[in-house]
């Protein structure tokens, strides 16, 4: 159950977001929608990684593959609306075909199967020129309407974004507390002990990784349209390093460790704009840093810190007596 | 079939070159348990290495040397030290997020410090061709060859006829009964790393003339070095040679009779075949579930 | 009929003869024990009976059926539960977790469970194992933070939760304070009296196992020596010396 400040820090977090285009430029406004975009396709991760424990290396991959869908299909002439859904089926679909053939030998190969998939559709992104137009991309994808009302300005699309976000995000916490929520767990603390239990590993693994390959698949789907135009460039291996290291450094296993990871790897840095390039860097060695002494992730903190007080405590307290022993 | 055993033989040369950083790779894996993501980016180190090396005048043989000592120092000895050695039991995923963010980190820095063009990078073997039995043959693929072959064949006879490789091998094997019977195995674990960092010194001056020298040259690289090491065998060092001699020459063929777009692609498929009919790889041997 | 039944168990490894065909059964009800010194192939013959290695021969029938070859997974579908000799909780989840865990994958689908209540209608069972157990004041603490007494009760209530016909316990006193072995054993014999299933059990407390158990299979180097009641067994010149030989 959620505490009285969960739900009031909730409540007030999405105060802030919904007054916020009154105060934002457009810029502003625009990367702010590009992190909700990213917090979803981060939620998705964090399932696959933080809840199920898998490695996955394809995330930018299948976020492409939900933009190129909607773009191909909405230059066709169809509707945002029947593109979205098709676009993440087809990476749910891609996900469980992946997933597949790794997760019947070894769970260490998923990262290498997914990283080389992830390759492989940039280069289909990049050399199908009939379909995606190459590395020249996709132009002037449209804003989705509804009813006669489009989501063209900033703000209506930022709200757009935004509810999707928040049904997602809802979605996600009820299949986390569901049995299923518990089964993902299970299989990562223990994958052994879970197959004893009666857990089918493969098919909760499996899941796992095409739930968070969809929800990769809705982040592209808004993408498309807030960007308008798309290239195969962001969908590459970097990108797909890049969400792990969100989930990671946020709290991987932790709901709201993808929302603080995703506003660290992109809001920051347009803050620390006089960084540029060093910037990356800087994330990339503070991820090392933070696997040495803080593998939890950022969200982890305050337990790290209780824990390391109270072994202190122990150890205090047990040199007195230890030294009379001797 | 001129065309074809070109083919075969250029294809031969880079699998040699993509082998030694598997081979790097599977000893890594073998003797402390880490799986290192940032394999590609530590052969795009020395490459850079080199390249300033050059630019300061320094002879291409010179800068290797020097790029050498730097390897074995940096990512041999610093890596092990500052990251894998802190990170002893804090199980595998961690040891893969932390090289992850190693690599992201390496490539920035590169991009940011150096540059984010691609750099021309000079063959030690020239650029010259010659004809045999109407085939014709560069002179880097030749070097390439005979290079990484005897760097192959020489790690192979160190680890199996010299004391120290067998001990080397027998950290691999079993950690405790290792200690027990007295190895160092510390130190073995140590040169371990140091072999890999002269590994990939080695395939950066062998392959960084064709990849030309970028601070993401190692994606490519790191990826192929993976698949060669899983589809000959992850826990056979001989494996990694098969692995790679078979990603380089099929990948080389397919590049050029079925569609060059997808060249890269090449080695995922063979992956993707390999683990699901012979998980171990070819040469792997079977490893039991531990309860 | 027996519930399980062992037929000529043969596993190697290299020279090594771990299990050299062993056979026995197990009847409804009935409290078996495993004993043996180190290395007599107790824990290869264990896994094997459960499919978590492969042997090189022999035959595995539950309730008459050959499940040899099956999985973890089809053996516990099957109602076949097991304890662990080292620790295997799920560590992050909560102690009630673990338990529900433990059972919730034997109600309702795959697909139901998507969107079953979180406890999925057993809540109530964890808790009365949790009483059984007295571990009330530590049911919402990660199992991973426990002591390792704590642990392994958790281990065996997970494996009996689902109510399994079978259970196999693998050294359900090793590490555990000998002064809750006595409590350890009365807990068994309550759950063998309320449950009602079977018990295999490896252990090397030999007193532990000569209170709890029916019936005693004794093991030396991979091959049954003996097999009798405890007293038969306590008084075996052959056992004796086995166990006081080396």
């Amino acid at each position: 159950m959620m505490s009285k400040q969960h739900l009031a820090f909730l409540a007030l977090a999405l105060a802030a977001l919904l007054a916020a285009p009154a105060f934002l430029k457009t810029y502003g406004l625009y990367l702010l929608t590009l992190w909700l975009v990213y917090v979803i396709a981060a939620l998705g991760l964090n399932l696959t990684v933080g809840y199920a424990g898998l490695k996955s290396l394809c995330h930018a991959g299948f976020m492409g593959v939900g933009a190129y869908t909607v773009a191909i299909m909405m230059k066709a002439g169809f509707s945002f609306w029947l593109a979205s859904p098709l676009a993440i089926l087809l990476c749910f679909v891609l996900g469980l075909l992946i997933g597949f053939p790794a997760l019947r030998v070894q769970l260490h190969y998923l990262g290498f199967a997914t990283l080389g998939f992830n390759l492989l559709l940039v280069l289909f992104f990049r050399n199908e020129e009939w379909l995606t137009g190459g590395t020249f991309g996709i132009q002037n994808i449209k804003r989705p309407e509804l009813f006669g009302f489009a989501f063209d300005g900033n703000a209506p699309f930022f709200y757009f974004v935004l509810l999707i976000t928040v049904v997602a995000g809802v979605a996600l916490a009820l299949l986390l507390r569901s049995p299923w929520g518990r089964a993902f767990a299970a299989l990562r603390d223990n994958p052994i002990r879970a197959e004893s239990t009666g857990v089918n590993i493969t098919a909760y693994t499996l899941m796992s990784f095409a739930i968070g390959a969809a929800y990769a698949g809705i982040a592209g789907a808004l993408f498309a349209p807030l960007v308008n135009f798309i290239e195969p460039a962001p969908f590459g291996i970097a990108n797909s390093l890049l969400f792990l290291m969100m989930v990671v450094v946020g709290g991987s296993g932790r709901f709201y460790g993808p929302v603080l990871g995703a506003a660290i790897a992109l809001l920051l840095p347009e803050y620390l704009r006089f960084l540029k390039d060093w910037y990356l860097a800087v994330f990339g060695f503070a991820a090392v840093a933070m696997m040495i002494w803080l593998p939890g992730g950022l969200l982890s903190m305050r337990e790290t810190w209780l824990l390391a007080k109270s072994k202190r405590d122990a150890k205090r307290q047990a040199t007195p007596s230890g030294a009379e022993a001797a | 079939m001129t065309d074809f055993l070109q083919l075969l033989l250029s294809g031969v040369a880079t699998g040699a070159i993509y082998a030694m950083a598997a081979l790097g790779f599977t000893l890594l894996w073998q003797a402390a348990g880490t799986i290192n993501f940032a394999q590609g980016e530590f052969v795009m180190l020395p490459a850079f290495a080199m390249l300033i090396g050059l630019s300061f005048g320094l002879p291409l043989w010179a800068a290797f040397l020097v790029a050498v000592v730097l390897s074995v120092a940096v990512l041999g000895a610093v890596f092990k030290r500052w990251i894998v050695d802190p990170m002893r039991g804090s199980g595998v995923v961690a040891v893969v997020v932390a090289t992850l963010g190693l690599s992201i980190g390496l490539k920035s820095v590169v991009k940011a410090g150096y540059s984010a063009e691609p750099h021309p990078f000079p063959s030690v073997f020239g650029e010259e061709v010659f004809k045999l039995a109407g085939v014709t043959v560069s002179y880097a693929d030749v070097g390439a060859l005979l290079f990484a072959g005897l760097m192959v064949l020489g790690l192979q006879t160190f680890l199996n006829k010299t004391v120290t490789g067998r001990a080397m091998q027998a950290v691999a094997q079993n950690t405790f009964s290792a200690e027990a019977l007295g190895i160092n195995v510390k130190r073995m674990i140590f040169y371990t790393f140091a072999i890999n960092a002269i590994l990939v010194a080695v395939t950066a001056l062998l392959i960084t003339p064709t990849y030309l020298a970028k601070f993401d040259m190692g994606d490519n690289i790191g990826l192929k070095a993976f698949f060669a090491a899983i589809i000959g065998g992850f826990n056979n060092s001989r494996g990694a040679l098969l692995g790679g001699v078979i990603v380089g020459v099929l990948e080389n063929l397919a590049g050029a009779y079925l569609t060059p777009a997808y060249k890269d692609g090449v080695a995922l498929l063979l992956f993707l075949v390999v683990i699901l009919l012979k998980p171990d790889g070819l040469l792997g041997t079977p490893q039991e579930r531990k309860v | 009929m027996s519930i399980l039944t062992v037929h000529d168990i043969k596993k190697s490894y290299g020279a090594i003869k771990a299990v050299d065909g062993v056979s026995f059964d197990v009847k409804p009800g009935e409290i078996l024990g495993v004993i043996g010194p180190n290395g007599s192939g107790k824990t290869t013959l264990f896994n094997s009976i459960l499919g978590q290695i492969k042997p090189d021969s022999g035959r595995v029938e539950f309730e008459g059926v050959d499940i040899s070859g099956n999985s973890p997974l089809e053996m516990s579908r099957l109602g076949i539960g097991r304890t662990f000799q080292n620790l295997q909780v799920f560590g992050k989840l909560s102690l009630r977790d673990n338990l529900i865990a433990a059972a919730q994958e034997f109600h309702g689908s795959f697909w139901g469970r998507m969107f079953a209540p979180p406890d999925n209608g057993i809540g109530h069972r964890a808790d009365e194992m949790i009483d059984l157990f007295r571990l009330k004041h530590v049911a919402n603490l990660p199992a991973g933070s426990l002591s390792y007494g704590q642990q392994k009760l958790v281990d065996i209530a997970m494996a009996f939760m689902p109510a399994p016909r079978l259970v196999l316990l693998d050294e359900p006193c090793a590490g555990v304070n000998p002064s809750l072995v006595d409590g350890l054993r009365d807990l068994l014999l309550e759950l063998n009296r309320q449950q009602g299933g079977s018990f295999v059990v490896i252990e090397h407390n030999m007193d532990f196992v000569m209170k709890l158990c029916h019936r005693i299979v004794c093991m030396v180097e991979g091959k049954v020596l003996a097999v009798g009641k405890p007293e038969e067994i306590q008084n075996n010149r052959a056992v004796l010396e086995a166990y006081l030989g080396n």
